[in-house]
């Protein structure tokens, strides 16, 4: 063998490493996948959602885990998205090149990359200490707000960037102000890669345990928080109120958690039923995110 | 006409505040994180010297007889994270230069979103993953290793980083001008050479900066840990017994009810100002160096 072919063998082995390695994770994640299946798909069943935590691991369900975790993650929406989009615009759009813009830039790079437990204390001496919020749901959102803040502010600028000049050019020429070119015509065309962004950190945000456990979200919650909106018989009918969002919480990943730690078998049953749950969401989730970033793909 | 020109004049100045603010929230955000963590450290640091919390080998503030030496929480992260990086950077490295080098531009941009999903499965699934599968198998290798464990929880934390340090490294990869390698095949050079020699260096600032953002990701990491590498701080670097991570210890301390204002609550937040310190500095330094091969080559 010459050192041509020789060097042409390296070359088409190192194509199968390069190949196998890069699968590696993907058929650890599908091992992961399918032992976590093969625990607890039996205890998947309507009782399992309806359920409350209990003592017995054959009643508990992850009813106030499921309907807490949706009420921090729309509180964290309603706080993380206009934040951290308008943020994004204001730098892309309207911050001078200057040190203070400089100083912002490095200073969301950075928390891009705090370890989500500071988050957690973070919201314990602030939110639930200075602010007595306790460990209600609003705490609890406001500590995801800014956990993901950083990645829909990166996601926003990337996606602004990429609109063209000469659509902001025409829309001036037009007569339009800043405000409006951006509002009409930069906004909507970066829309699809912004809401990418906001899903793949609405997906972060659902599995989060860590900063959660920080501020002691409970783990045994046998109610739910008060739904805003109920109707009665007598007026006025239809009440609303604000009350749920100041009660505790738990959600899925700490249910979770709480399970994983217990040593009873039947609880580790729970736990894989509760993780095939949130995968599923969270794969659902990044699943969308990643169809809309290749529907999107658009070459101006 | 005048009027309705001032109005919109006022309405254009007030957007521009309004989103102004809304970028300062991330400054804030800092602020109230070294606020917080320095605010109790210092109440910490009155009633324990500085001196011991960094020479004690011991570890024990919730005992009756209180140690607060961080070293051996210390020890707990830096096996854990070794054994992360041992798992990812060879991957990760191996597959960013495959991604980049080798895959089509076609499979490449299939491939690399999903391999992010490995990044986006929750923490709290690879620690159930670690403890309840990894661990059990390499039991079945190494007898005699208890059911937790430092190898365990660092190997499934390094399969999640993986797709931190391929992305960014192929990024950087991927930035080297094409000029580079055809001057490289225009000397007789194999494609293996010029991957090694000369798209791998000159992307080195970027790769090392991917792989130190993955140190300090593994650093931080809580939740693996905490479920599968167990509770006790010990000063070794042993990676076949249970160990605490900094992290984990925070939330160890979380889940019981420990008083607002002792010793014990504080060390939360000592505990985080050490965990914030060696992130930033992990951090900033892989900033400086992606701005550098930005600078290079755009």
């Amino acid at each position: 063998m010459n050192k041509k072919q020789f060097d042409k063998k390296v070359d088409a082995s190192f194509s199968t490493v390069g190949l196998m390695a890069t699968f590696f994770g993907l058929i650890v994640l599908a091992v992961l996948v399918i032992d976590v299946f093969m625990d607890g798909y039996k205890r998947l069943s309507w009782d399992f959602f309806m359920n409350y935590p209990s003592r017995k691991p054959e009643q508990a369900g992850i009813l106030s885990a499921w309907v807490g975790t949706l009420w921090i993650m729309v509180t964290t929406a309603l706080l993380a998205i206009p934040l951290g989009v308008g943020s994004g615009i204001y730098l892309e759009e309207y911050a001078r090149r200057n040190r203070w813009t400089d100083f912002i830039e490095i200073n969301i790079a950075n928390l891009a990359g705090v370890p989500s437990v500071i988050y957690g204390i973070l919201g314990l001496g602030l939110f639930v200490r200075m602010m007595h919020l306790d460990r209600s749901v609003l705490a609890g959102g406001l500590i995801l707000a800014l956990l993901v803040l950083p990645v829909i502010i990166l996601s926003t600028r990337e996606a602004l960037r990429s609109v063209p000049h000469s659509i902001r050019e025409a829309s001036y020429a037009l007569g339009a102000t800043k405000w409006q070119t951006v509002r009409f015509q930069v906004l909507p065309a970066g829309f699809g890669s912004i809401l990418t962004g906001i899903i793949l950190a609405m997906s972060r945000a659902i599995g989060e345990t860590a900063p959660l456990i920080t501020i002691g979200a409970l783990t045994y919650i046998p109610f739910l928080p008060s739904p805003p909106v109920s109707f009665s018989k007598d007026l006025p009918f239809v009440n609303v109120t604000l009350k749920g969002f100041f009660e505790p919480f738990t959600v899925l990943p700490i249910q979770i958690f709480n399970w994983v730690s217990r040593p009873q078998k039947g609880f580790l049953i729970n736990a894989a039923a509760g993780i095939i749950v949130l995968l599923a969401i969270t794969l659902a989730m990044n699943g969308f995110a990643i169809y809309l970033r290749y529907k999107n793909q658009k070459r101006w | 006409m005048l009027f309705k020109k001032k109005v919109s004049k006022f309405k254009e100045a007030l957007v521009e505040r309004l989103l102004f603010c809304c970028s300062l929230l991330s400054v804030l955000t800092t602020a109230g994180i070294i606020y917080v963590l320095l605010s109790e450290s210092i109440g910490f640091f009155k009633e324990v010297s500085l001196f011991k919390f960094l020479t004690d080998t011991q570890w024990t503030p919730l005992f009756v007889d209180k140690h607060f030496g961080i070293l051996s929480l210390l020890c707990g992260t830096i096996v854990t994270t070794v054994i992360a990086i041992a798992v990812a950077v060879p991957l990760g490295l191996i597959s960013a230069v495959y991604l980049s080098e080798y895959a089509s531009q076609k499979s490449r941009v299939i491939i690399k979103p999903i391999l992010e999903i490995l990044a986006a499965v929750p923490t709290v699934v690879y620690g159930y993953f670690a403890l309840l599968f990894v661990t059990p198998l390499l039991r079945k290798l190494i007898p005699g290793l208890p059911g937790f464990n430092a190898l365990s929880a660092g190997l499934v934390m390094g399969i999640m980083i993986i797709p931190l340090v391929s992305s960014l490294s192929e990024d950087a990869m991927h930035a080297v001008p094409t000029g580079l390698r055809e001057g490289a095949y225009a000397l007789g050079s194999h494609k293996i050479q010029v991957a090694f020699k000369i798209v791998f260096p000159a992307a080195l600032s970027g790769i090392s900066a991917a792989v130190i953002l993955a140190m300090s990701r593994a650093i931080g990491e809580t939740m693996i840990v905490a479920i599968a590498a167990g509770q006790q701080p010990r000063l070794t670097l042993n990676p076949l017994v249970p160990i605490e991570t900094i992290t984990a210890y925070i939330v160890q301390v979380s889940l019981g009810d420990t008083p607002h204002g002792t010793l014990e609550y504080r060390t939360i937040f000592v505990c985080g100002m050490t965990l914030f310190l060696l992130t930033f500095f992990l951090n900033v330094i892989s900033f400086k160096l992606r701005r550098r091969f930005q600078e290079v080559y755009e």
